[in-house]
C-alpha cells in the first residue's frame, strides 16, 4: 500500500512535468488551428453548371495549352521545366489530373483570377510584380459559364478519383517546388539511374538551374519534404496545405487548393515516404508489449516466491 | 607454480582459476541489503538496465551512421529508419531510452535526498553518483548532435557559445572547442569521438566507482535505521529470514528489481513506439541550416531546470547562476549540517526544503521550455532566485535540527 502511495507521488510529478514541457509548452509556442475541412469558404461556390464538350472548346481558344501541357489529351507541355521557369519563374502544372486533384470552386477562382486563388497577392500585385498567369477574362459569351465548362473538361478528363494515387497528388501539388529526395523526386521530376556519369551531371544541372529560378521566384528554395511528416506532423501539414497564411503569415507558398480526398492522398504519400516504417513500428510494438507483460508477470511470480521467506 | 587438481566440471575449474564461488558468494550472495526499502531501491537496476538498452542500441546505429556534415541527417533519417530492417527501432529505443535515463535518474537523486543517503559515509556514493549525472549529461549533449538536424546545431551552437564566459568574451576558447568558427565537420566529429568512445568510457569507469562506494556504507534503508550488516548477516544466514534486517543482492532483491525493471520497461517500450515526441524533437528531423535559426531554439527537457537557471539574469550573473546550479548538487552531503539521516518527512524544515526544492525545479524546467516573454520570464527570474535562495539556506534549516 505505501508502496503505492510513493508510486503516485513519483506518476504526478512526472506527469506534470510532462504536461508542462510538452502540451502546455507546445500549446503556446504553436497556437493551434483548426483545419476548416478544404471547404474553401471564401470562395464563391460554382453558379452555372458546366458543359464539358465546350468547355474543350474554350479551354483551346482561352490560350491556356500557351503555358499548360495536357499529357494525357496528348498536348504536351510547350517547353520544358527549365525554359518554363525561365520564363515564368516555375514551371506550369500539367492538367491531365487538375480536375481531380483540386477542388472545383478553387479551380473556377483561379482561371478567373488567380493571385486571389493562390494568395499570392502581397507577393505580386501588392508588391508591384505581375503575376505569370494571366486572368482569363472571358471569350466574349457568360464568363461564368465559359469558367464553368472549362471546369468541367478538366474534370472530364481527369481520373477518378479513386484512380489518384499518393504520389500523383503530391507531384501535381507540390512536386514542382517541393523535392522529395528520398523517393528520388526532383522539381523537374523523377531522377533517373544513370549509366554514365556525364548524364547524371547533365541532370544535376538542369536540377540546380530549375531551383535558381526557383528560387529567385520565391524568394528561397522550397523546403524537401522527405521528412516533414516527423518534422511538422500531419495535423500542421493538413491545415497549412489548405491555408498556409494562417499558420506562416506572408510566405511565399501559394494555397494549392486540393480537394480534401487529395490533400488526404498528399498526407498518405509524405507518410509512405517519410515515415515509412509506421506500420512496422504498431505491429512490432505490440509483440514487444505482450512479451513485456509476459515477463513482468513471471517477474512478479519470481519475487512473490523468493520474498514469502522473507516477510 | 601453484597445484592444480582436475576439475570436473566447467564451473569448477573456472572457480579453479578465477575464484568465481568467492567471487558470486562476495559480490551477489552476501552482498547484504537491507529489508526495509521500496521499489525505490529499484532505481539503480533500471538505470543499469536502461544503460545497457543505450549501448546496445547505439552499437547497432554506429554500425550505419556517418559522422560527415553532408551525409550525417540522410544516414539517420534515411538509411538507419528506412533502409535498414528494424533501424528505426534501435533508433528509437535510443532516443527514448537515452531522454529516459534522465527521468529515472532524478528519481534515484530525489530518492537520495529525501532519504538522505548521502550521510555518514555515503558521501562518496553521492559524489560518484553526481558525476555520472555530468557525464550522462555530456554523453547526451554529444548524443544530439549527430543526427545533424537543425536542434542539433542550434543547440550546438548556443552550449558552445556558453564557454566565451560571458564579458570574458573568451572567443579563441569556443573556436577551439568547435574546432571552426562555427559547428561544422570538425566539430561534427569531435562529438561524435566523445560520445561513441571517451563519454561512454568515462560512465563506464563511473559506474564501477559508484558500486564501490556502496560496498563499505552500505544500502541506506528507508528510516535510515543503522545497521550492523554482520550480525543481521548471521540471522539471515542461520535460517532466521524473517527475523534478519538483511537480504542477498542474489536472489532476494534482485528479484525485486526485476520486477521493478519489467514494470518500467512496460512504460519505456510503450514510449518507443507510440508516444516518441517528447524524446525526438520534432524541428530536429530539419536537416541542419546555418542560415535559419529555429523560431524556439530550447534544450531536451532534462537541461530545462539548468537552462531557465541561466537564461532570466542578465549575461554575466547568469552565467554565475549557471555555474553555481551545476556544481552545487555536489555539495549537498557538506551543506546538509544535520546528523540526521532519516526520510524528509521527520526532518521538520528539510521536508519544507525538500518538496520546495522539487517543485521549484519542475516550475523552472516548464519555463525553460516556454518563451522567455511575459509573465513567463517573471516566473522563471522567480524560480531561478529561489533555487539558488534554497541552497544558501540548506545549512542554516539543517543545523538545529532536531536529533530524530
Amino acid at each position: 500500500m505505501k508502496e503505492l502511495k510513493i508510486l503516485a507521488v513519483v506518476v504526478f510529478f512526472t506527469l506534470l512535468t510532462y504536461w508542462g514541457v510538452e502540451p502546455y509548452a507546445h500549446s503556446v509556442m504553436h497556437p493551434h488551428i483548426e483545419s476548416k475541412g478544404f471547404k474553401y469558404d471564401d470562395l464563391k461556390p460554382l453558379a452555372k453548371k458546366g458543359d464539358a464538350a465546350k468547355g474543350a472548346e474554350t479551354f483551346m481558344n482561352a490560350g491556356c495549352i500557351g503555358c499548360h501541357g495536357v499529357k494525357s489529351q496528348g498536348m504536351p507541355a510547350p517547353m520544358d521545366p527549365n525554359a518554363a521557369a525561365a520564363s515564368f519563374g516555375v514551371n506550369p502544372p500539367d492538367l491531365s489530373d487538375a480536375g481531380a486533384v483540386y477542388d472545383a470552386k478553387f479551380l473556377a477562382d483561379l482561371i478567373a483570377n488567380p493571385e486571389h486563388a493562390l494568395m499570392v497577392e502581397h507577393k505580386f500585385s501588392k508588391a508591384g510584380r505581375s503575376f505569370p498567369m494571366t486572368a482569363f477574362y472571358g471569350l466574349g459569351g457568360d464568363k461564368d459559364q465559359e469558367i464553368a465548362d472549362i471546369v468541367a473538361y478538366l474534370q472530364s478528363i481527369a481520373p477518378k478519383a479513386e484512380k489518384v494515387t499518393p504520389k500523383m497528388a503530391y507531384e501535381a501539388a507540390c512536386g514542382r517546388c517541393h523535392a522529395m529526395h528520398y523517393d528520388k523526386w526532383t522539381q523537374i521530376g523523377e531522377r533517373p539511374t544513370f549509366k554514365y556519369k556525364i548524364d547524371e551531371l547533365k541532370f544535376e544541372e538542369k536540377v540546380l538551374d530549375y531551383q535558381d529560378k526557383l528560387t529567385k521566384y520565391l524568394g528561397k528554395l522550397p523546403p524537401d519534404l522527405s521528412m516533414y511528416i516527423r518534422s511538422r506532423g500531419e495535423h500542421y501539414i493538413n491545415t497549412f496545405m489548405e491555408d498556409p497564411q494562417a499558420l506562416l503569415p506572408g510566405t511565399a507558398m501559394p494555397r494549392v487548393g486540393v480537394s480534401k480526398e487529395s490533400a488526404e492522398k498528399v498526407l498518405e504519400y509524405l507518410t509512405e515516404v517519410g515515415d515509412r516504417k509506421h506500420a512496422e513500428r504498431d505491429s512490432v510494438g505490440k509483440i514487444v508489449m505482450i512479451y513485456m507483460f509476459i515477463f513482468a508477470f513471471l517477474a512478479y511470480l519470481w519475487k512473490q516466491s523468493i520474498w514469502k521467506e522473507l516477510h | 607454480m601453484a597445484h592444480f587438481e582436475k576439475a570436473h566440471s566447467l564451473e569448477e575449474w573456472l572457480d579453479q582459476r578465477l575464484a568465481i564461488k568467492t567471487l558470486r558468494r562476495v559480490l551477489a550472495e552476501e552482498y547484504w541489503i537491507p529489508k526495509n526499502i521500496n521499489f525505490l531501491w529499484a532505481m539503480g537496476m533500471v538505470l543499469a538496465v536502461t544503460f545497457g538498452i543505450l549501448v546496445v542500441s547505439g552499437i547497432f546505429l554506429l554500425c550505419y551512421y556517418q559522422p560527415n556534415v553532408n551525409l550525417a541527417f540522410d544516414s539517420v533519417n534515411y538509411t538507419i529508419m528506412q533502409e535498414v530492417e528494424f533501424g528505426w527501432l534501435w533508433r528509437h529505443v535510443h532516443a527514448v531510452a537515452a531522454s529516459v535515463v534522465f527521468l529515472i535518474i532524478y528519481i534515484h537523486m530525489f530518492t537520495g535526498i529525501y532519504y538522505g543517503s548521502y550521510k555518514k559515509g555515503r558521501e562518496l556514493i553521492w559524489i560518484s553518483g553526481m558525476l555520472l549525472f555530468v557525464s550522462f549529461s555530456a554523453e547526451a549533449f554529444s548524443g544530439y548532435m549527430l543526427p545533424w538536424g537543425q536542434m542539433s546545431y542550434w543547440a550546438g551552437m548556443v552550449i558552445t557559445n556558453l564557454f566565451s564566459l560571458g564579458s570574458l568574451e573568451l572567443n579563441g576558447l569556443v573556436e577551439w572547442i568547435r574546432g571552426d568558427y562555427v559547428p561544422g565537420q570538425a566539430f561534427l566529429n569531435r562529438f561524435f569521438m566523445l560520445h561513441v568512445f571517451l563519454m561512454p568510457l568515462i560512465i563506464m569507469a563511473l559506474i564501477g566507482l559508484h558500486f564501490g562506494t556502496l560496498r563499505i556504507p552500505h544500502v541506506n534503508n528507508q528510516d535510515g535505521e543503522e545497521i550492523d550488516f554482520e550480525e543481521e548477516a548471521k540471522k539471515y544466514l542461520s535460517g532466521k529470514k524473517k527475523e534478519a534486517k538483511v537480504i542477498r543482492f542474489q536472489p532476494d532483491f534482485l528479484s525485486k528489481d526485476m520486477f521493478v525493471v519489467a514494470v518500467f520497461l512496460i512504460f519505456f517500450f510503450y514510449l518507443v513506439f507510440w508516444h516518441y515526441d517528447f524524446a525526438m524533437d520534432p524541428i530536429n528531423f530539419d536537416p541542419a541550416d546555418g542560415l535559419k535559426t529555429p523560431t524556439h531554439i530550447y534544450p531536451e527537457w532534462y537541461f530545462l531546470w539548468s537552462y531557465e537557471i541561466l537564461r532570466p539574469f542578465p549575461k554575466d550573473p547568469g552565467l554565475i547562476a549557471f555555474g553555481f546550479a551545476q556544481v552545487i548538487f555536489f555539495l549537498l552531503p557538506f551543506l546538509d549540517r544535520s546528523p540526521n539521516v532519516a526520510p524528509a518527512s521527520r526532518r521538520g524544515k528539510f521536508a519544507v526544503w525538500f518538496w520546495v526544492l522539487l517543485v521549484d525545479m519542475i516550475v523552472l524546467t516548464v519555463m525553460g521550455k516556454l518563451p522567455p516573454m511575459g509573465i513567463y520570464s517573471t516566473i522563471g527570474l522567480l524560480a531561478a532566485s529561489l533555487f539558488i535562495i534554497l541552497w544558501i539556506a540548506l545549512p542554516f534549516i539543517t543545523k538545529n535540527e532536531k536529533a530524530v
